[in-house]
């Protein structure tokens, strides 16, 4: 199996990409083909992904698994070399998994214009984007990834997407660009400090701050910081993503939401804190303010919310604000939570991104004032969707619970050095910002699916949950409460890596 | 003593020339229905005078002629090389668009063709004068061809507008040269370069240099010299157009480069800042107004201002050593998949003008779904101009913040964080497009679409410029190692 261990990074993150071309030379009268395609591409993709799963070693977690590393651009000494350790395992397999669930949910719930063929190969494109930058292990090459993914998002959302479609899908894009222009300045500042100069991740990160004086470093800092804050976005930077997320197609949103938002919050994890540690440590408290601001602000915005979707939204602005939390208190124990929450966030995020879309394709609106006892017209989707509403908010038991509360305990004590009044502020902060969670998802849950149905859809036929939606949510339902119960499956992988971070940063900071 | 003369360097050179002779008496005895042969010459001149280039960067050996006033080195022939198949391309998207109208088929090519040969004389040229002789032999043949279209008044006043400026350019660069002459006594690059290493040189030698690179400013349309070129391109036939924005523009970046490194290279202060202006205020008024832009033309013509300005700027904040290596490798590089992205985009312009009959910027409306290999091109080239990867341009761009890093005084930052806030604003407008052909109906068109077949020769430059922009894009490493080989230092 020497063969798998060496190709394994190169077939998940270049299958999709093959899987497109596959698509594309099929005529868009054959359907069937496109998506069998697609879905064969996304299943294979995601055996890869279980495949490595399996042949990972869990007792190094730390270290750098399926390494490829083979020359590519020399000239300005960028290296083709990828592979996955154990912070970026779970989100990878995550991604995958996703994937394939996305293609499961559009097999007949096409958006409008009715265009398979793009929209699948937008979806694969997407795919290898995503997978490429969670295994990417060179600035460059992640950069490359990381861009990789604006180009679908930017169609999927402009062509498919909602009545404003053209100004959201423009904003996400200039938003994005806006921030990885200036993440590209601060890699190249990084290169040109470098000694020797690379672009090598592991290499720079064990440079460990390359005894930068601390101005320079928090200046490279910044570049960096716009590009991942916008990307995930941190508040002040989040207002592409109500908009973003309103317009487009379910399996759009269900994307952004579950997984282009974890590239900003992995690029903190993977570049940004170890690569300049120093700069971290000083920032870290901005990055917690930032992040309880937008747990806060993200929670007030979904209780004015009428639509579904932008609540939903909001919602995501206030999760990664936890999920920020974990990483500014820099500890192993906040960015093991970090790492879980943004696997949850995504399983749960998107289930309700799915449950919208449903929503939206049965009653042809997501105005929440509109809607009403979903759980007498459609009882099996109304359930669920207050499953998915009970995990978001965190209750025990369930995924949520292990992103956020973990999260916030970490803010208790954070790492050595960083003012401790000023975390357990946050942490108090941050714990209304649960209660305010609770009250938000709980009201739209009651608003939508109980009391009575709305005179407006009374007698309507509402179809319960379809058999493509049972196998889309099937597998996501099971993860998060699995994981819920037994969040050790992921925290295993992780907490080898993280501990190797958090060790490598208290070295440099000495 | 007698010239040495080396047929094989010039190899490139002769088997153009004498193209283009024939070219020119052949199209005497064909009759009119077989004047389109003449672009066939044209064509298979062209590919033959690659094969010398061949031989010659496979020999290796840098060749001086001339008394050193012509020097045929690899970075003479990267630049050739490239600059024969932009003429190729260039060949290629204009057969049908010449022989489709009732225009002249031989003149065409023989003006063409004349001004390639500028452009091969000007990659090898090491001395003020053959500098300036290959610039004229550039420009006089597009003067013509700008105002190709006899009966329409934007084409003439394309072609009068280009010609006064470019005059004018000439004339300010020679005031220019002369100084330069005075003062150092000879017009080699390589002993003015000895010159311009003194301690003691008089201020009259800045002025001398600003006067020169003020006259290249003008051919290479940099703010506030670009007046004539969002006109100039619209009035002129579309391929004459392509051929400008890419060609001639790389033939002044191409003369800037020389001089720069060959001549002025102690001299930084005296044309630092002067470029780094000039690269500022390109890319950042190149990209505003093409923002206001409604005419697809006009605005591809200010994105190539704005790009001219990414293309100045690693040489406005170029140091000794290292950085000027890398600042030079930027240049060509950022030329070579310039001119690839440009004429794949101008080449889509052709195309979708053959349904349309219109430039209009709205007639692009649902080309998505009217023709969307047209529309899947175009955007792949705009995309490219924008940097965004995994298209070729974003290599550009990045080697072009590299080198500017790799200057590393605060000069340089400041102008690596103008380009990158301007790489977004262009996002904007390449868009914008974009978004017309893909997010609106084609209703919105305005214009009564003709079912027009893309001809064989454009769907050759097609593909060829998509390969290049997506090849490049995925594997910078074949570019980058040409802009590596092609630095004499």
């Amino acid at each position: 199996m020497d063969w798998f261990d060496s190709w394994a990074v190169t077939l998940a993150v270049f299958l999709p990409a093959a899987g497109m071309v596959i698509v594309l030379a099929i005529p868009k009268t054959q359907e069937r083909a496109l998506k069998l395609t697609t879905l064969a591409t996304t299943l294979a993709t995601l055996a890869v992904g279980i495949a490595m799963l399996a042949r990972f070693d869990y007792d190094r977690t730390g270290l750098l698994q399926f390494q490829v590393n083979k020359s590519w651009i020399d000239v300005i000494h960028s290296r083709y070399h990828m592979g996955v350790d154990g912070i970026s395992l779970p989100l990878l397999l995550m991604t995958m998994l996703i994937t394939v669930m996305c293609v499961i949910y559009t097999w007949d719930h096409f958006p409008d214009p009715r265009t398979p063929k793009a929209f699948l190969a937008l979806i694969l494109l997407l795919e290898t984007g995503m997978n490429g930058t969670f295994c990417a292990q060179d600035l460059i090459l992640f950069f490359i990834f990381f861009e990789l993914v604006l180009l679908p998002m930017f169609f999927m959302i402009g062509v498919w997407g909602g009545p404003n479609r053209e100004y959201a899908s423009i904003k996400f894009f200039l938003f994005t660009l806006f921030g990885s222009a200036l993440m590209l300045l601060s890699f190249l500042a990084l290169f040109f400090l470098s000694s020797p100069q690379t672009f090598d991740i592991p290499r720079l990160a064990h440079q460990g701050g390359m005894g930068l004086v601390a101005s320079t470093q928090n200046l490279i800092f910044a570049g960096m910081f716009l590009g991942f804050a916008i990307k995930v976005p941190m508040f002040p930077f989040h207002t592409w993503l109500p908009d973003a997320h309103t317009e487009a197609p379910t399996v759009g949103s269900v994307l952004l939401a579950a997984v282009l938002l974890k590239l900003g919050a992995y690029g903190f994890i993977r570049i940004a804190l170890p690569i300049l540690p120093q700069a971290a440590h000083d920032w870290a408290p901005w990055i917690g303010l930032l992040a309880v601001i937008g747990i806060i602000y993200g929670a007030l915005c979904c209780l004015a919310q009428r639509d579904m979707k932008r609540l939903i939204a909001f919602s995501s602005v206030a999760h990664m604000g936890f999920i920020m939390l974990g990483i500014a208190t820099l500890t192993n124990f906040g960015i093991n939570a970090a790492i879980f929450g943004m696997v949850a966030h995504g399983l749960i995020t998107g289930m309700l991104f799915f449950l919208a879309g449903s929503v939206q394709e049965r009653y042809e609106t997501r105005e929440i004032s509109r809607l009403g006892g979903l759980l007498v017209q459609a009882p099996r989707l109304g359930w669920i969707l207050g499953f998915c509403a009970m995990a978001s908010l965190g209750l025990p038991g369930l995924a949520g619970f292990w992103g956020e509360f973990p999260a916030m305990l970490s803010a208790y004590d954070p790492a050595a050095g960083i003012s401790q009044i000023t975390f357990r502020v946050y942490m108090v902060v941050a714990a209304i910002g649960t209660v305010l969670a609770a009250g938000y998802l709980l009201w739209m849950f009651q608003r939508v699916a109980m009391g009575k149905v709305k005179s407006e859809f009374e007698g309507a036929h509402v179809h319960d949950v379809h058999w493509p939606e049972w196998l889309a949510w099937t597998p996501l339902l099971i993860g998060i409460v699995v994981l819920g119960i037994y969040p050790n499956l992921i925290f295993r992988i992780t907490d080898g890596a993280v501990t190797n971070l958090a060790h490598g940063m208290a070295r440099a900071l000495g | 003593m007698s010239p040495v003369f080396d047929y094989h360097a010039l190899a490139p050179e002769l088997i153009l020339t004498a193209t283009i002779v024939v070219v020119l008496v052949a199209d005497f005895f064909f009759g009119e229905r077989e004047r389109f042969q003449t672009s066939r010459i044209a064509t298979v001149g062209v590919l033959a005078s690659l094969v010398p280039i061949l031989t010659l960067a496979a020999d290796g050996t840098t060749r001086t002629m001339f008394g050193g006033a012509y020097v045929v080195d690899d970075y003479a022939l990267a630049l050739k090389g490239f600059f024969l198949l932009v003429a190729y391309i260039t060949l290629l998207v204009s057969v049908d668009y010449i022989g489709e109208g009732d225009y002249y088929q031989g003149e065409y090519y023989f003006l063409l063709l004349s001004s390639v040969l500028g452009l091969i004389v000007m990659a090898s040229a090491r001395d003020l004068i053959t500098i300036f002789v290959a610039l004229e032999l550039i420009s006089v043949p597009t003067y013509v061809l700008a105002g190709w279209r006899k009966h329409d008044t934007k084409s003439n006043e394309a072609a009068i507008k280009y010609y006064l400026f470019g005059v004018l350019s000439s004339a300010v660069m020679l005031y220019g040269m002369s100084f330069i002459f005075g003062l150092s006594g000879s017009t080699l690059l390589s002993k003015i370069g000895q010159y311009a290493t003194r301690p003691d040189l008089p201020p009259l030698f800045a002025v001398a240099i600003f006067l020169t690179l003020v006259g290249f400013a003008f051919k290479i349309s940099a703010v506030p010299f670009h007046f004539w070129a969002p006109d100039t391109y619209e009035g002129a036939p579309t391929p004459v157009t392509a051929f400008l924005s890419v060609a001639s523009k790389a033939g002044g970046f191409v003369a800037i480069l020389s001089l720069v490194y060959f001549g002025f290279f102690g001299t930084q202060t005296a044309w630092q800042p002067v470029l780094w202006a000039l690269a500022a205020a390109s890319m950042t008024l190149g990209n505003l107004t093409a923002l206001r832009q409604t005419n697809i033309v006009r605005l591809l013509a200010y994105s190539s201002i704005a790009q001219g300005g990414f293309i100045l700027a690693p040489l406005a904040v170029a140091a000794d050593g290292n950085a000027a290596r890398s600042a030079f490798e930027a240049v060509v590089i950022y030329l070579l998949i310039y001119g690839a992205m440009n004429l794949g985009a101008f080449a889509v312009v052709i195309a979708v003008a053959r349904r349309t009959r219109s430039g209009e910027i709205s007639s692009y409306s649902g080309l998505g779904q009217t023709a969307p290999l047209l529309a899947l091109l175009m955007s792949g080239f705009l995309f490219s101009l924008a940097g965004i990867p995994p298209l070729a341009g974003w290599f550009a761009k990045f080697v072009m913040f590299r080198a500017i890093f790799n200057g590393g005084t605060p000069a340089a930052y400041t102008l690596g964080v103008i380009a990158a806030v301007n790489s977004v604003i262009a996002l904007f407008y390449y868009a914008g497009v974009v978004r017309r052909m893909w997010f609106r109906d084609p209703s919105e068109a305005g214009v009564e679409q003709v079912p027009a077949r893309t001809p064989p020769a454009l769907g050759i430059a097609l593909t060829i410029s998509a390969a290049v922009v997506v090849v490049i894009g995925i594997y910078p490493q074949l570019f980058a190692r040409i802009g590596e080989v092609a630095f004499p230092g």
